[in-house]
């Protein structure tokens, strides 16, 4: 099936019962319980339902399985996810037209982790995670067409053409970094620094199921710990490091209980009302000074690992078909036509208003211009403005620098 | 007994009617110091300082100006450092900042590198910079390289010390000298201190600097004392990071060198006057990024005659990185091929014997020198 095909709206039964599910990857499907008393206006406040298979705790009590929200919220939540989905398809084409160099890591079926993320916490407190980038960037304010622009390594993308892919930074937001399991500690230290300032914020901060077997992942855990330090650790399980499978790099895939001493949580990453409702009961609990928490957000990659990777060869048809089953886009887009928030046209008309805006803004990316070829470009912002060595050497001792 | 007694009431005077003066002259703080009135207050304002102690005060100074530092490291707290530098911080300064970390260098390097990233200006102590090559991802990584990844919206100004080098007796996992892995990369600075005022004007430097700067301290100049001038005393002396110091001015060859080697060389400079009456000028190079190419570069113009002397292992180090600038900016004015005094390409053994061999001795400087002159 292509990607594509994900964005063709489809008839999903809006109950499924547990037990017609394979065996793996049945943690989560989409369950959608009606609700009564939808009020008509779109900024009042009434509630929904979390399904009850959501969580699993460790040392920890769930959050609540009904989530406070208004409609405008609900449709917010539904445009993001379909805004990061398009945001990767396109990034997707522009690759395979050769414009997007290097790495580039999708996050396509991961959606409603960054969406529900950013829909419980606010700009004051900070997020950094690995490589699979693009979509967090976006929610925290990165804008569209700079992304695309640093994808196409321009003068107008979100760092200037030097970061690439897994490199972009706004403010709240530390990266994109890409060395695996490296920036948890960063992450702790981030966190450190809101404690040390007597902030009243939290940071998350997220890596993959690979990431988690790292050694200064743990580092990090025991500092946060004998510290308590505000800081949500998030494994974003897709089920694969590159294409080791979480059952072939781990003693043990329960990656909510590694913190051991930290009370953890798994979370239907797939759902994104889980993920928030997850997300607000987690800095509740953090900012009330008790430390710090690991929540894995049990989700899915539909693409390969990168570009170069199709994602055929470590797992089967089936399971992929399975679990776009499950997709948190339409899943959520089906609650959203029972719920009544919006119709299935109203729904079209989102989609359709989405893709001309990732269109509109891909095409705006394109026109930026390249980095100027100068030295004075190419040796900028190795160091700080004004702090700079008088001299730096380029190849060759005529190509040398001088600030 | 009765010279002081008559001196006193003189010298009382003398150091009012000072001091009355000062308020009307405030412009000689900024002229330089060779024009500076060099007498009896001068010569009595320097003080014997060790380079440990100088290092404790530089740090105790920017704790105090600056409440985003802070200092993190194994055994800094309540053991006063390992090798006591950090000795009384966290009586002064308390648990919040000053902090003993677990032993996880990869960990609380990278803890310290998030913190700088969020705007505080840690000091991060690796015990040696042996245990750092644990964390070294994180320097280079995550801190050296993310301000241009950013493309200028993401600096960390963090600062990475410890003691860097051999010492004596603790063979090949703790006796390496990173200087020449450090100063590779680009977005890092690096200094080298080797006096007292080396060591403190350094680190205040590094630590004001708004980059990742990695301070490389040698174990062995910790309890060694050097004259500190009355402006090197005051809490505002900061050295320039990228600025070499001409510690011996001569005119028949050039000895670059850094750290513990400077004072080698100085002897070995001193030995060559008395034995050849050969003027060395001996260069300290301070910091090895940027590297002060020009004095380099202006000395070698004058001598004809370049080596230089330090403890790194020979291969794509320092010293390499000299004669390669020297034969690009300086072969014109070369009379002899430039040479270099290294450590030896060995693991560093333990027995006394083998370990002197390892390393660069007065003695091999002198060989070296007089070889090069062909003396």
């Amino acid at each position: 099936m292509s990607l594509k095909a994900l964005l063709r709206p489809r008839t999903l039964p809006f109950f499924r019962p547990w037990a017609q599910a394979p065996a793996v990857g049945c943690r989560y499907l989409a369950h959608v319980a009606n609700i009564e008393d939808i009020p008509n206006e779109d900024d009042k406040p009434f509630t929904v339902p979390v399904s009850e298979a959501s969580f699993e705790t460790y040392n920890f009590d769930p959050p609540s399985y009904s989530l406070e929200t208004t409609k405008s919220q609900l449709k917010q939540l539904y445009h993001d996810m379909t805004l990061i989905r398009r945001m990767e398809l396109a990034a997707d084409s522009l690759y395979k037209d050769r414009k997007i160099r290097g790495f580039c890591h999708l996050s396509t079926g991961q959606e409603a982790v960054a969406v529900g993320i950013e829909h419980a916490i606010t700009r004051d407190d900070k997020l950094i995670t690995a490589y699979r980038s693009h979509g967090m960037t976006l929610m925290r304010g990165g804008t569209l067409k700079s992304i695309i622009a640093e994808l196409l390594g321009r003068q107008d993308g979100i760092s200037f053409g030097k970061g690439g892919s897994m490199h972009m930074f706004c403010e709240g937001f530390y990266g994109g970094n890409g060395i695996v399991g490296a920036h948890v500690p960063v992450g702790a230290g981030i966190a450190f620094a809101q404690k040390y300032s007597e902030k009243p914020h939290v940071t998350i901060d997220l890596f993959g199921d690979g990431a988690a077997n790292q050694g200064q992942v743990h580092e990090a855990f025991n500092m946060a710990k004998l510290w308590d330090l505000p800081i949500i650790f998030g494994v974003e399980n897709n089920k694969y490091g590159m294409g080791t499978s979480a059952e072939r790099a781990s003693a043990m895939t329960d990656y909510y209980k590694r913190g051991q001493y930290i009370p953890g949580l798994r979370v239907n990453g797939m759902d994104v009302l889980a993920v928030m409702s997850a997300m607000k009961h987690g800095k509740e609990y953090v900012q009330a000074g008790n430390g710090p928490l690991l929540y894995e957000y049990a989700t899915y990659r539909y693409a390969g690992h990168s570009m170069s990777d199709p994602g055929t060869a470590y797992r089967s048809r089936d399971e992929l078909k399975t679990e776009r089953g499950n997709d948190p886009i339409s899943s959520f887009r089906e609650k959203l036509i029972t719920w009544g928030v919006f119709s299935d046209d109203q729904a079209k008309e989102v989609d359709r208003r989405i893709r001309q805006r990732v269109n509109d803004e891909v095409a705006e990316a394109e026109r930026s211009p390249e980095p100027e070829l100068k030295a004075d470009v190419l040796f900028q912002d190795v160091y700080v403005r004004g702090s700079e060595p008088r001299q730096r050497r380029g190849r060759t001792i005529d190509e040398t620098y001088y600030a | 007994m009765a010279s002081p007694r008559l001196f006193r009431p003189a010298a009382r005077l003398l150091s009012s009617r000072l001091s009355a003066t000062r308020p009307a002259f405030p412009q000689t703080a900024c002229t330089p110091s060779i024009l500076r009135f060099r007498g009896y207050a001068t010569q009595n304002g320097t003080k014997e300082v060790t380079v440990r102690d100088a290092l404790n005060e530089a740090l105790a100074e920017e704790l105090e100006r600056n409440q985003k530092t802070f200092i993190l490291g194994e055994e800094v707290a309540q053991y006063n450092g390992a090798y006591k530098v950090t000795r009384g911080l966290l009586d002064r300064f308390g648990p919040k900042r000053v902090i003993d970390t677990p032993i996880t260098e990869a960990g609380f390097c990278g803890l310290a590198v998030g913190a700088a990233l969020a705007g505080l200006h840690p000091i991060c102590e690796f015990m040696t910079f042996n245990f750092a090559m644990q964390a070294i991802d994180q320097i280079i990584n995550s801190a050296a390289k993310t301000h241009y990844m950013s493309g200028g919206i993401q600096p960390c100004n963090v600062t990475f010390r410890g003691p860097n080098g051999f010492a004596a007796g603790v063979a090949a996992q703790h006796s390496q000298d990173y200087s020449a892995w450090y100063g590779s990369i680009p977005g890092l600075k690096v200094v080298a201190p080797w006096s007292a005022e080396d060591a403190k004007g350094l680190l205040k430097a590094a630590i004001r600097d708004p980059n990742p700067v990695v301070v490389l301290e040698n174990e062995l100049l910790y309890g060694q004392a050097f004259p500190m001038s009355e402006a090197a005393q005051k809490d505002d002396f900061v050295l320039p990071i990228g600025k070499a110091k001409i510690e011996r001015p001569g005119k028949d060859l050039t000895i670059v060198s850094l750290s513990r080697c400077v004072g080698q060389s100085l002897n070995a400079a001193a030995e060559l006057k008395q034995k050849y009456g050969v003027e060395a000028e001996v260069i300290n190079l301070r910091s090895v990024k940027p590297l002060d190419v020009e004095t380099i570069i202006q000395s070698l113009k004058k001598t004809g005659r370049l080596m230089c002397v330090e403890s790194g292992f020979p291969m794509f180090g320092v010293s390499s990185e000299i004669l390669a600038l020297s034969m690009e900016y300086g072969f014109d004015y070369l009379t002899a091929p430039a040479v270099r005094v290294t450590g030896a390409e060995v693991p560093t053994p333990y027995a006394v014997g083998l370990e002197t061999m390892s390393f660069p001795q007065e003695d091999t400087i002198v060989g070296q020198a007089a070889k090069l002159l062909r003396l």
